[in-house]
């Protein structure tokens, strides 16, 4: 009420200023005849009763300044008095007013762009309702990282849990889809009928599975995406209750999943196509021991927490492996929040850009704070005059904050237009391993901070020059006729110029160490060649009761198809397998030693079962033995090539050829007869500490007949070696495979290159950002060492023409000024690199094979920026040498 | 010069100007003087610190002004309490008592 009425006043005030004014005027006027009046009653004459009052009164300005300050109408008009006169300075000089805001608009647009993006990704809750309350559950195994859950332990978590309100499972797979134009294969996912419910999604269309629906024996139904819909029914509502044949088998369409929806989970992919779990009847799935179920998500009841959750699934998994002791033993659960599984790993590295750029930030700030220190050396006589005129050191303060505010929002609406356009180019070129990428928007979370961090630049950079003022000895000022020569002032442009100089050094040697990072990566060994290598995925058109001889003859017939096209020089199937792409690892034992009870208890080795031109399609070397052979078939015993770190781990000195190995779940015992070099499964920076070292190469032929129709089904890709760029083959292929049968779909083409490059990626764009962030911080680092070594250089002309005069040697100018710039430049670059020491600890996690404090950096870093200081300075310390003694004496 | 003889307390201006309006509208001298006699001359107020006050209370609603012929019919703006004024110069003055009859009981303990 009061403060409307406030609010009110203060409106009606600045309307009719004018009828205030006078009014104010009026009754004041009064106060002072009545005043007088009752003073000339007292006998006073009426100029001597005036005087009186006048002088007991004050200034009647005065009062009427106080009573205007009692609205806030008063301050409002102050502030845009102070906004009107910083646009007019502003413009007064164009020149400054364009580098600085160019410099802002770009340190304000780089971190509202980055901060986009950590918004979007890290700190918006995920698009499902309560999403807080998700949790993934997967399996844990010692030496896997996350393997696959069996879905009947999920069954039992399902079953035994007090903690979660629903939970469920899933596992992607491809299937042929035939009987809606051509065939094509498309991604499905087998997903638990509590998923949609759990996640919130509703269907556009129909609805989605029953519970009852998501049971071995149920009639097959399916739902598909709002795309899938759109491309195959036109988004027609028709859609639902028609048929969809995939693999051979009818589907019953009966809802269409929203287009909003997403779930990016790293085992979860973008489907056209979702089946219910619990329908899948294959042995393998059915097998306790096998894990087939990706992960699972699970919705907490109110009032449980996830400590309690995650006690409750441990003693579960526990008891479980007690009463599985074969499948289970050793193995329990990990339970991790959905956010913290989608983005955990992103966090570190969009911090530490995050840091980056709001250090390239702080440096634009400290060049403009250098800019507008220089520009008030011209107006402290202004500043001078208008304090001896009457305003309050708090006054010219504001009107200098105004002044630097005003310059950062102008600055900072640009930075928000170039944040708007550049976020969208930065996304493009950002990995596609960036999870929740389509989350990133202009909002307005994002836009108050772009408002917050230009109005604190404003502060920042403007209370330099506003502190200054306040120090200003008016008397001084004056006196010398605007020059101001106060030490205070050179030393704060030396301070800045050195903090400037030390964040150019943590960014430089940031990106520096990322640099180092890509290049040992580069050049390490992957342990097999990329070059010339693509992979691609295949539909095997077969059904789940085919027989393993027509599956095999099936691959058989695909592989001789794709081998005799122009310009392959082989071809290999890899089921399993495929470097720093898929993984499958099998547990085993070795002969002559006694079965571990359970089998995990075994160790675990990586398993690849290609056809014999693997060997010269990713040239990985023989170091013992032969590879595998095109005689080594279904009917032959079988055998298998180990790679060096499965010799070295398990056999050490012992000569593994003519070993057996026992491979649980497969149930076979393959003799070793060779020893191939070990592939870099786990990405080039694959270390010691990976999960699975070990490899092992089967024969394609001699994968166990029970599971070939699930190899075919899901584990099989296309490898080829060409002889120039793989791009040119992709389409005579895939006319050589249609011509072999039209339901075989080639998809997903990638060349060797490319996936070995993208495993760089986050780091590749990590590296990129923080050098361009580096070259600009060290460009206004210059700037900023150059523009006050100038300045102050022209403040001491005379000084200088006096040495001069005196008989001082041009050379001894240009050391006298070279040195105070690399004084300044040094100052900084010791402090920047003991910072360094401390930040780039923070970035550890991105670095590889470099040390945070790698001194061949740290030694380059010092050495380059010494390098620009030296040159900034060279230019106005030559300007020096050639001063005129006469001139710069007469000038003064 | 000072304000007062003695500085008011802070903000017991406000509450002695409510007082003074609570009898009689009156206009800005009148109020000065009238605050000043009452306070035997220990209060003198400046129109430096009465005016700010005026277009403070003014604006919170708890006076009213308006022009009005004077005894010796000249113009001048009178004040006087609205309802909400009323109200707060009641509350106040309850809350001075307290505070005062406090004040003294702990200036007087031994």
């Amino acid at each position: 009420m009061t403060l409307l009425r406030r609010i009110f006043g203060g409106l009606r005030a600045l309307f009719h200023k004018a009828d205030a004014e006078q009014e104010l005027d009026e009754e004041l006027r009064d106060y002072m005849q009545t005043a007088a009046a009752e003073k000339m009653k007292a006998g006073m004459s009426g100029e001597e009763a005036m005087r009186r009052v006048r002088m007991s009164m004050g200034s009647p300005e005065g009062v009427k300044e106080k009573v205007r300050g009692v609205g806030w109408e008063t301050m409002a008009e102050t502030l845009w008095q102070d906004i009107r006169f910083a646009l007019r300075m502003l413009r007064k000089s164009p020149g400054f007013t364009a580098v600085a805001i160019l410099t802002l608009a770009l340190g304000i647009g780089a971190n509202t762009a980055l901060f986009s993006v950590v918004n979007g990704v890290l700190l918006n809750p995920l698009p499902y309702p309560q999403p807080d309350r998700l949790v993934v559950i997967y399996a844990k195994e010692q030496g896997v990282t996350r393997p696959s859950i069996s879905y009947l332990n999920f069954l039992d978590w399902v079953r035994d849990n007090r903690s979660f309100s629903a939970l469920a499972a899933y596992r992607g797979d491809l299937f042929l889809l035939t009987g809606i134009g051509d065939p094509e294969s498309v991604p499905t996912e087998r997903v638990s009928a509590s998923l949609f419910p759990l996640l919130g999604v509703k269907p556009v269309a129909g609805r989605v599975f029953r519970p009852e629906e998501d049971q071995l024996g149920a009639g097959p139904v399916a739902l598909i995406s709002a795309g899938f819909w759109k491309r195959k029914f036109g988004s027609s509502p028709g859609a639902v209750g028609k048929t969809l044949t995939l693999d051979g088998k009818s589907y019953t369409i009966i809802g269409v999943i929203p287009a909003s929806f997403s779930y990016q989970e790293t085992g979860f992919h973008k489907s056209d196509v979702f089946v219910p779990i619990g329908q899948w009847d294959n042995p393998t799935f059915r097998d306790r021991r096998s894990g087939l179920a990706k992960d699972a998500i699970g919705r907490l009841k109110p009032g449980v927490s996830f400590a309690e959750a995650k006690a409750e699934m441990e003693g579960i998994a526990a008891h479980l492996a007690v009463m599985y002791p074969n499948a289970n033993k050793n193995s329990s659960v990990t339970l991790v929040s959905l956010k913290e599984d989608i983005v955990g790993s992103t966090r570190p590295f969009l911090l530490v850009l995050l840091a980056a750029v709001g250090l390239v930030l702080l440096i634009a700030c400290t060049n403009i704070a250098n800019l507008l220190l220089a520009r008030s050396t011209g107006r402290s006589r202004e500043f001078a005059i208008r304090a001896a005129l009457g305003a309050a050191n708090g006054r010219l303060v504001r009107q200098l904050l105004t002044e630097s505010v005003v310059l950062a929002l102008i600055g900072g609406t640009l930075g928000v237009l170039l944040a708007a356009t550049g976020t969208q180019a930065v996304l493009k070129s950002l990995p596609e391993a960036l999870p929740r990428a389509e989350d990133v928007h202009l909002d307005a979370h994002v836009l108050l901070f772009a408002l917050v961090v230009s109005i604190l630049a404003g502060v920042l950079f403007g209370l330099a020059p506003a502190l200054k003022s306040w120090r200003a000895d008016i008397y001084e000022t004056l006196k010398e006729g605007g020059r101001g020569t106060s030490g205070v002032r050179h030393r704060m442009q030396r301070i800045l110029v050195a903090v400037e100089m030390a964040f150019a050094v943590v960014l430089l040697i940031g990106a520096g160490l990322m640099i180092r990072t890509l290049a040992r990566l580069w050049s390490m060994n992957p342990g097999f060649d990329p070059h010339n290598v693509a992979t691609f995925n295949v539909t095997v058109p077969t059904t789940a009761d085919e027989s393993p001889e027509a599956i095999r003859e099936m691959l058989r017939r695909i592989h001789d198809a794709i081998t005799t096209v122009p310009g392959v020089e082989y071809g290999s199937w890899i089921a399993g397998t495929l470097p720093m792409a898929d993984t499958t690892a099998f547990p085993f034992w070795l002969e002559g030693q006694s079965r571990p009870t359970s089998e995990t208890e075994m160790k675990l080795a990586l398993s690849y079962s290609p056809d014999p031109e693997l060997l010269k399609i990713l040239k990985i070397p023989v170091e013992r033995g032969r590879f595998l052979t095109a005689q080594d078939k279904r009917d032959t015993p079988p055998v298998i090539v180990i790679d060096e770190d499965f010799a070295r781990l398990y056999f050490g000195k012992e000569d593994p050829i003519g070993k057996r190995v026992n491979f649980a779940i497969l149930d076979i015992s393959p003799e070793i007869v060779g020893i191939v070099g070990h592939a870099k499964q786990w990405g080039l920076d694959e270390n010691g500490k990976s999960p699975v070292l070990a490899q092992f190469y089967l024969p394609l032929e001699q994968i166990p007949d029970r599971f070939m129709a699930l190899t075919a089904q899901s584990y099989l890709r296309f490898l080829i070696r060409t002889q120039s760029s793989p791009d040119a083959v992709y389409s005579p292929i895939r006319y050589a495979l249609e011509n072999v049968n039209g339901k075989i779909v080639m998809y997903d083409a990638k060349s060797m290159d490319k996936i070995v490059s993208d495993s760089l990626a986050a780091r590749r764009f990590a590296m990129m950002l923080l050098a361009a962030f580096a070259a600009v911080a060290v460009l206004l680092a210059s700037i900023g060492i150059y523009g006050v070594i100038t300045y102050l250089t022209q403040q001491r002309t005379h000084e200088i023409g006096i040495r001069l005069a005196l008989g001082a040697q041009p050379r001894d100018v240009l050391r006298l000024v070279l040195g105070e710039g690399l004084t300044v430049a040094l100052v900084g670059i010791l402090v920047g690199l003991a910072a360094a020491l401390g930040l780039t600890r923070l970035m550890s996690s991105l670095l590889f094979g470099v040390s945070a404090s790698d001194p061949v950096t740290f030694l380059i870093t010092t050495v380059v920026l010494l390098l620009v200081a030296l040159i900034a300075c060279y230019m106005p310390a030559r300007r020096a040498m050639r001063v005129d003694p006469m001139i710069a004496l007469r000038y003064e | 010069m000072t304000d007062s003889q003695s500085d008011l307390v802070q903000g017991t201006l406000d509450m002695l100007i409510l007082k003074t309006l609570a009898l009689e509208p009156m206009h800005g001298y009148g109020i000065a003087v009238r605050i000043e006699q009452i306070s035997k001359g220990v209060f003198r107020v400046n129109p430096g610190s009465l005016f700010p006050a005026f277009r403070r209370l003014e604006r919170s609603g708890l006076l009213k002004g308006e022009w009005r012929a004077t005894e010796n019919n000249r113009r001048a703006k009178y004040y006087s309490l609205t309802e909400p004024g009323r109200k707060q110069l009641k509350n106040e003055t309850r809350e001075w008592s307290r505070q005062t009859a406090a004040i003294t009981r702990i200036l007087e303990a031994s």
